[in-house]
């Protein structure tokens, strides 16, 4: 039962993050069963479907945080099928989690630093392994991205007194200091407030502007319809629909997948 | 030396029964709140003089005796988990609760000491040293009676987990706290007497252990070190697996024990850190979410 | 770390003032005995602080190395016939040998959980003391015996503390480097989340297995200068289970994982513990004790003195409590964000 990539496809073939027949299960679960999608490159595309469609499960394949069981993984052509989570990383893949995952006795700015220090290395140059954490470089573009989300009054407190929709702003900031080409971001606006919401919609679609993908898994229709070109709709495992947000707000399967209820959904499933 | 070995591992097998009780207490107390009790080892030999008390004062038969001591221990259980466990919590829990059992532990031998001193104790009853004779062997009645003990014991706490309403309660919290809170189990409730049962057990450890072997405050160290290594190498949480394990180790040292006294308690650790090597969550181990 | 610089070096210097001239003060030989081995855990704590506070790996088989350190000082001055101050020169032979046990060691323990990770250090201590209880070279239940030094007897005790000292101080020292170092930050980012830090680029298993051999190292060198000092080493003594539990109590008392913890720690349960021991004479009671300050320091100040302290200053400086971690997230808690943005704290 294999979902159709609806829309147009850009002359050249392949999206930037590309999905073949992805498949997953967990014991007797079948989580994804020939998953199929394609990124194209500056899009902010969406992936929804009701809670257990895989969808967690989909980043976590494609970031190496699970091996999968069938299918493979492009990235801009270059397979990276079962890579480790750090290859996925320096290869320019960013992902954040459902439930931040920040270094929560860390400040903010050591947060930041823990993700610059990989990004940065220039191979055979020799570092000092006591050199104070952070150049002055990193520390620089940290706090730049910092600002960039608000954070920057934080940098010297500790990330565990933020509040829920701070870290997920840290989250964000902490995976762009890779310079990533594309962003997997789970449940950007889940749990969190109102105003906050559309303050991490502006923050993407500058990042977007600027050439940055990204694919998004939500529950927030509002947030979705209103932030990506496309979306995808995952269902059992498996895409059941495909297209830009007019068609799939309108597409019946849609309706079919979330029993018809296709509201604002704040839990974290 | 055929018959020497067979010898050992029946031995082995006989003595497994018995640490495979104390060890799925231990596991147990894991599995269901994420806590290493290390007290665990001295709580055995605090049961082994208790048995020793009643027998020697009161005359009570060793596993007459057990009435007393059973319930006396899980009421110890409880009051432990009570004052010092519960109040264990957050990120580091499992390590705070390592180093705050092991606290207790201390105290719990230091008090042992002062009460009885260093003097080796064992305990004794007709069935200690008669034997009987099973396929050719002579088995000390004590061995005999403390496996089919363990075995009855542990027959119950399956049992108890599979078909009775606490039971599914326990393993509901076993699996995901937040999620049978949810569901309106009181897990607090549930801890407490889990840690219960878990010490609970060790009665009956204490007194077939106090039985064989001859104890003192300092025993302690050596049983919750073997306790350990079962555990773990069985699979943290996995109770049939800290029952393969137990087994499995002790007849392993049975056996080399026939060649090297000295070196057979080496092979216990050894087997450990060989099974680690290889498989780091044990035998039968929930193949960890390494989150922590 | 949240005092002002002139107030924090300015501390540092006084204490380190007052530690050089110590013993030439207090010469009371008893006095001196009990600052030796005050300084020598202050040492073993730092050093077990380096691994185990700052990755979160709880070790309780640090032991192996100080004993080790400890028998290989005494191995070599026997066959080597070496008597008299050369002996000193044996110490970093004993650091060498622990950080050749701690690379198996490392990489077999600390590809586990940490749970588990503590069992097996569990496991390896006690193989090891088996080992010293039962093998030929490390003369079993004997033990060895150090060199004979012929010292005056008022100042015997000098040489052990200045020795004690610069390993303190310089363990320490290496912590704080260790701390503010891109090293120490990969090694805290993996306590606090260490999948989250492998996916990101940090090497795990390398961070971990360096800071295991440093802590290593040090506590060899410990348990050295240890043996020479006590003129003997036995294999209950030299594996002693009470050593971790001590060194780790006083990392946890004094701030685990924080520079200054394990010396505080030192500074206050050491020359305690000898206090009782003098006083109460009952070991067993002093024992009880100590297992129940313990337990009072897990369960009520779990972070340890120094970060208690910090949230009193902090606390009565009044700064704003913490925003709370809501889901979903309250108007309160979003302020911060905002007002951030607008360029205000």
């Amino acid at each position: 039962m294999q979902g159709e990539w609806g829309g147009v496809r850009e002359a050249g073939g392949g999206g930037l993050l590309r999905t073949e027949g992805v498949a997953k299960a967990f014991g007797g679960v079948q989580a994804l069963g020939g998953c199929t999608i394609d990124v194209e490159p500056g899009s902010i595309t969406g992936l929804i479907g009701p809670n257990g469609s895989g969808k967690t499960t989909l980043f976590n394949v494609i970031t190496g945080y699970e091996r999968l069981d069938a299918g493979e993984v492009y990235l801009d052509g270059t397979r990276i099928t079962n890579a480790p989570p750090q290859r996925v990383f320096a290869l320019g893949i960013g992902r954040t989690f459902q439930l931040t995952r920040i270094f929560s006795s860390l400040t903010v700015m050591e947060n930041m630093l823990v993700a610059s220090q990989h990004s940065s290395r220039q191979p055979g140059r020799v570092r000092n392994p006591l050199a104070r954490a952070g150049g002055a470089a990193d520390r620089q573009r940290a706090m730049d991205l910092l600002d960039f989300v608000g954070l920057a009054g934080h940098a010297t407190a500790p990330a565990e007194t933020l509040s829920y929709g701070q870290r997920k702003l840290l989250e964000l900031a902490y995976v762009m200091v890779a310079d990533p080409a594309i962003v997997l971001l789970d449940e950007p606006a889940g749990g969190v407030n109102p105003s906050l919401i559309n303050d991490i919609a502006a923050r993407i679609r500058e990042l977007n502007a600027a050439g940055r993908t990204f694919l998004i898994v939500e529950h927030n229709m509002d947030f979705v319809m209103g932030i990506c070109s496309r979306i995808a709709v995952l269902d059992y495992g498996t895409v059941v629909a495909a297209g830009p947000p007019e068609a799939i707000r309108r597409d019946p399967r849609v309706l079919d997948a979330y029993l018809g209820a296709a509201e604002d959904d704040d839990d974290t499933g | 030396m055929g018959s020497q070995l067979y010898r050992a591992i029946i031995d082995g097998i006989l003595g497994g029964g018995v640490y495979a009780l104390m060890a799925v207490g231990l596991t147990l107390i894991f599995g269901v709140l994420d806590i290493i009790n290390i007290a665990q080892g001295i709580l055995v030999v605090l049961a082994a003089y208790l048995s020793s008390v009643l027998s020697a004062h009161l005359h009570l038969d060793l596993f007459v005796g057990l009435l007393i001591t059973i319930p006396v221990m899980f009421l110890i259980g409880i009051v432990i988990y009570r004052l010092f466990m519960h109040r264990l919590r957050g990120r580091e829990r499992t390590s705070m609760s390592l180093l705050a059992s092991y606290a207790v532990m201390i105290i719990i031998e230091g008090i042992l000491y002062l009460g009885f001193g260093p003097n080796f104790v064992s305990l004794n009853a007709w069935y200690v040293t008669a034997t009987v004779r099973v396929f050719g062997f002579y088995l000390p009645y004590i061995y005999l009676f403390g496996f089919g003990l363990a075995v009855l014991l542990v027959a119950g706490l399956y049992f108890m987990l599979y078909r009775t309403k606490f039971g599914r309660s326990l393993r509901a919290t076993m699996q995901d706290r937040v999620a049978a809170r949810l569901i309106g189990i009181d897990v607090n409730r549930v801890a407490a007497l889990a840690f219960g049962i878990g010490v609970g057990v060790t009665a009956v450890g204490g007194m077939v252990f106090g039985a064989t072997n001859a104890f003192n405050p300092n025993s302690g160290y050596d049983l919750i070190s073997r306790l350990l290594a079962i555990i773990i190498l069985g699979g943290l949480g996995s109770i049939g697996g800290a029952l393969v394990a137990a087994v499995f180790m002790t007849t392993v040292e049975s056996v080399v024990n026939i060649w090297s006294p000295t070196w057979s308690v080496v092979v216990f650790y050894a087997a450990l850190i060989i099974v680690l090597t290889f498989r780091p969550a044990g035998l039968f181990g929930r193949p960890a979410v390494r989150a922590q | 770390m949240s005092l002002p610089p002139a107030l924090r070096w300015g501390s540092v210097a006084a204490l380190l003032a007052v530690a050089a001239v110590f013993p030439l003060v207090f010469t009371s030989e008893l006095v001196t005995q009990i600052a030796v081995d005050t300084l020598i855990f202050a040492g073993a704590a730092a050093a077990w602080n380096i691994f185990s506070g700052y990755s979160g790996y709880i070790s309780l088989g640090h032991a192996v190395f100080f004993g080790a350190g400890a028998y290989t000082a005494g191995v070599a001055a026997q066959d080597w016939q070496i008597s008299g101050s050369a002996e000193f020169l044996l110490l970093p032979l004993a650091a060498a040998v622990a950080a050749v046990i701690a690379v198996p060691f490392g990489l077999i323990a600390l590809r586990v959980r940490r749970h588990t990770f503590v069992v097996v250090t569990i496991a390896v201590f006690f193989i090891f003391q088996l080992m010293a209880f039962n093998l030929a070279v490390t003369g079993g239940s004997v033990g060895i015996n150090a060199p004979f030094l012929g010292w005056d007897p008022a100042t015997y005790n000098n040489p052990f503390y200045y020795l004690a000292l610069i390993i303190a101080v310089g363990t320490t020292a290496l912590s704080w480097l260790i701390r503010r170092s891109r090293f120490g930050l990969q090694l805290r980012a993996i306590r606090d989340d260490e999948d989250r830090a492998r996916g990101l680029g940090v090497r795990v298993m390398r961070v971990k297995l360096t800071a295991f051999i440093i802590s290593a190292v040090v506590m060899g060198l410990v348990g050295a200068l240890w043996f020479f000092f006590i003129v003997q080493v036995l294999p209950q003594y030299g594996f002693d289970p009470l050593l971790d539990l001590s060194v780790a109590l006083m990392a946890f008392l004094g701030g685990l994982g924080r520079v200054a913890g394990p010396v505080l720690g030192a500074l206050i349960l050491e020359p305690g513990q000898q206090y009782l021991t003098l006083h109460i004479g009952n070991s067993y009671l002093s024992e009880i004790i100590l297992g129940a300050l313990f337990l009072l320091v897990i369960l009520f100040l779990p972070r340890g003195i120094i970060p208690f302290l910090e949230e009193r200053v902090t606390a009565w400086r009044g700064r704003a409590p913490r925003a709370p971690d809501t889901v979903p997230a309250s108007p309160a808690g979003e302020q911060p964000a905002q007002a951030a943005r607008r360029g205000t704290s």
